[in-house]
């Protein structure tokens, strides 16, 4: 901020802004910030206002709701199942069903892969043997293995677990590897000349060095572990919100449809949000990015 | 003490090879030194010549492909104790605090937390960090931080200190300031320095004997006494007539080595 030229009286310090001239100018800066966020939030409202209102305008002129359903519809429907429960029992039991599922996958899986990405990240031979296999694994639709997986452990929670699992492990697996045998040679040299040994140098260099790559496919990973948990129950299952929108689709109830997906939708958003959270307080010690300072 | 004369660094004929692409890259060849207790020896040569290979033969990092390592008298088969290492780049851990990174030695040792961190808190205090214990290292400057890694490495109390080109990154006035803090730290410490550098100044301002090595592979061209009283300053020694006679001597010798290694580099570009 250039300082107040109409003052003569602070000619000394004249290069110094003064105290109240700061003061000033961060109040400046910060109802500046204040102004832009309130706009951003507002032409957000505007965005959905425009197309939820579109949508249910053309859905009661133009296009069939019966197909296409609208946004009036979807919004009862979400009503009905949260006052009065689903053709399946209570909304809750199936969020509950569907999250712990998600959940179970979510925390095997991402366990699974950073141990195995860490192990093979570190280690050079096993990290070449088993090179051909991964990459045919990952090659593999693994969406297709809910459908064996219901053969494998019947219609119960473990079939869609396990479907999670699958698709948690291999985006955590991929970059806990990288993460691993990305750290720098000198900072495990240096803890090893400090006196560590295999263990510590694992613990205390190389598993923080990779939280970074770890805590990013986490953000992707739990998204996976929610498609695995729907997917498994659409595939064949008792409870859970994958089955009601099966059903919805069997009854051609496009809003039913959609208010499942409304709801999978807002439980990836907490989750994320959550995540979000715990990278923020497992990476404090990182620099800020460039993009958190910005010029006033 | 009994080994007041017995040296604690022994090199006799090591040659390191490194497997480069096709071919193999010699970086030492036939290599002799001897370092007594309590010696300030720097070691000089052009920019690249295998300087920091040494280095890592007498730490255990790497084994040397032909001729023997003694570290207080024993060969050198995994890292040998009593052996504190200041790399060329910033090693301290960025998700640790100030005071954590000091702490990791004794940790790794075997302290318990509470102990170690009181050591480390000495320490820290001694390279003249008090006050930043909480910090981490990425709001340091850079002479900050290698006062970090100073505190890490002496917190280990080692004999023998292993330094590669550790203030090369620095701007002139604090690597001034780092050379008087390492010599003020080291002085009554009784530890044995090997400081590899490629600032012939910095050499002679730090060491009790000079070695000049051959451009790469590197060998030892010659081995030069630095006769400055002690203690010195970093800053005044400098200006004084027997620097200016002992630089122009070893100069004398490096600077044939640096004519070949810029040849080299100049033969690549070409």
């Amino acid at each position: 901020m250039p300082h107040d030229v109409r003052e003569p009286q602070a000619a000394p310090s004249a290069a110094l802004p003064t105290p109240e001239e700061d003061a000033r100018a961060a109040a400046q800066a910060r109802s500046a910030a204040l102004r832009r966020r309130l706009t951003i939030y507002l032409v957000r409202i505007v965005l959905v206002a425009v197309w939820l209102g579109s949508w249910e305008l053309a859905a009661r002129n133009w296009i069939d709701p019966f197909y296409y359903s609208r946004p009036t519809s979807i919004w009862d429907r979400l009503v009905d199942w949260f006052s009065h429960g689903t053709s399946q029992g209570s909304i809750w039991e199936q969020i509950s069903y569907t999250l712990r599922e998600a959940v179970l996958g979510f925390v095997l899986g991402s366990l699974g892969g950073v141990v195995l990405g860490v192990v093979l990240g570190r280690s050079r031979f096993l990290s070449d043997v088993c090179a051909p296999f991964i990459k045919a694994a990952n090659a593999i639709p693994r969406i297709i293995l809910a459908s064996l997986f219901v053969i494998w452990f019947g219609l119960g929670m473990q079939s869609k677990v396990a479907t999670a699992f699958v698709l948690v492990f291999f985006a955590v697996f991929f970059n806990a590897f990288q993460g691993a045998r990305e750290v720098d040679r000198n900072l495990v040299n240096n803890a090893r000349i400090l006196g560590a040994g295999r263990w510590a140098v694992l613990r205390t260099v190389v598993v923080p060095s990779a939280t970074s790559w770890i805590l990013a496919s986490l953000h992707s990973a739990f998204g996976f572990a929610i498609i695995g948990a729907v997917v498994g129950e659409y595939s064949g299952a008792d409870k859970g919100l994958g089955l009601l929108i099966n059903h919805a689709q069997g009854t051609f109830d496009a809003a039913g449809i959609y208010a499942g997906m409304i709801i999978i939708t807002v439980l990836a958003l907490l989750a994320e949000w959550l995540l979000t959270m715990l990278e923020g307080r497992l990476l404090r010690w990182r620099p800020p990015s460039a993009a958190d300072s910005n010029p006033v | 003490m009994s080994q007041q004369k017995a040296p604690v660094i022994e090199i006799r004929g090591a040659t390191k090879r490194f497997r480069s692409g096709a071919g193999l890259h010699t970086a030492v060849r036939d290599l002799d030194l001897t370092v007594a207790p309590g010696e300030f020896v720097a070691v000089v040569g052009p920019t690249g010549c295998g300087k920091s290979t040494t280095l890592s033969l007498v730490s255990g990092l790497e084994p040397p492909s032909a001729g023997t390592v003694r570290v207080h008298g024993e060969p050198v088969t995994g890292i040998p104790d009593g052996v504190g290492y200041m790399f060329q780049n910033d090693a301290v851990l960025p998700w640790r605090s100030v005071l954590d990174n000091v702490a990791t030695g004794p940790r790794y040792r075997g302290a318990a937390k509470r102990e170690a961190r009181e050591q480390a808190r000495e320490w820290v205090a001694r390279v003249g960090l008090a006050g930043f214990e909480k910090y981490y290292p990425h709001q340091l400057s850079g002479g900050m931080r290698k006062r970090v890694a100073l505190a890490q490495t002496l917190v280990n109390e080692p004999s023998i200190l292993l330094m590669d080109e550790p203030f090369s990154a620095l701007d002139v006035q604090t690597r001034g300031l780092m050379q008087d803090e390492l010599l003020r730290l080291w002085s009554g410490s009784g530890a044995a320095v090997v400081f590899v550098t490629h600032d012939l100044e910095e050499a002679l301002v730090l060491a009790d004997r000079v070695v000049v090595m051959t451009a790469g592979p590197a060998t030892v061209k010659g081995v030069f006494d630095v006769p400055l009283e002690r203690p010195r300053d970093a800053e005044e020694v400098r200006l004084t007539p027997e620097f200016l006679d002992i630089y122009r001597e070893v100069w004398e010798s490096l600077r044939e080595e640096v004519q070949i290694t810029r040849e080299r580099g100049a033969g690549r570009a070409a």
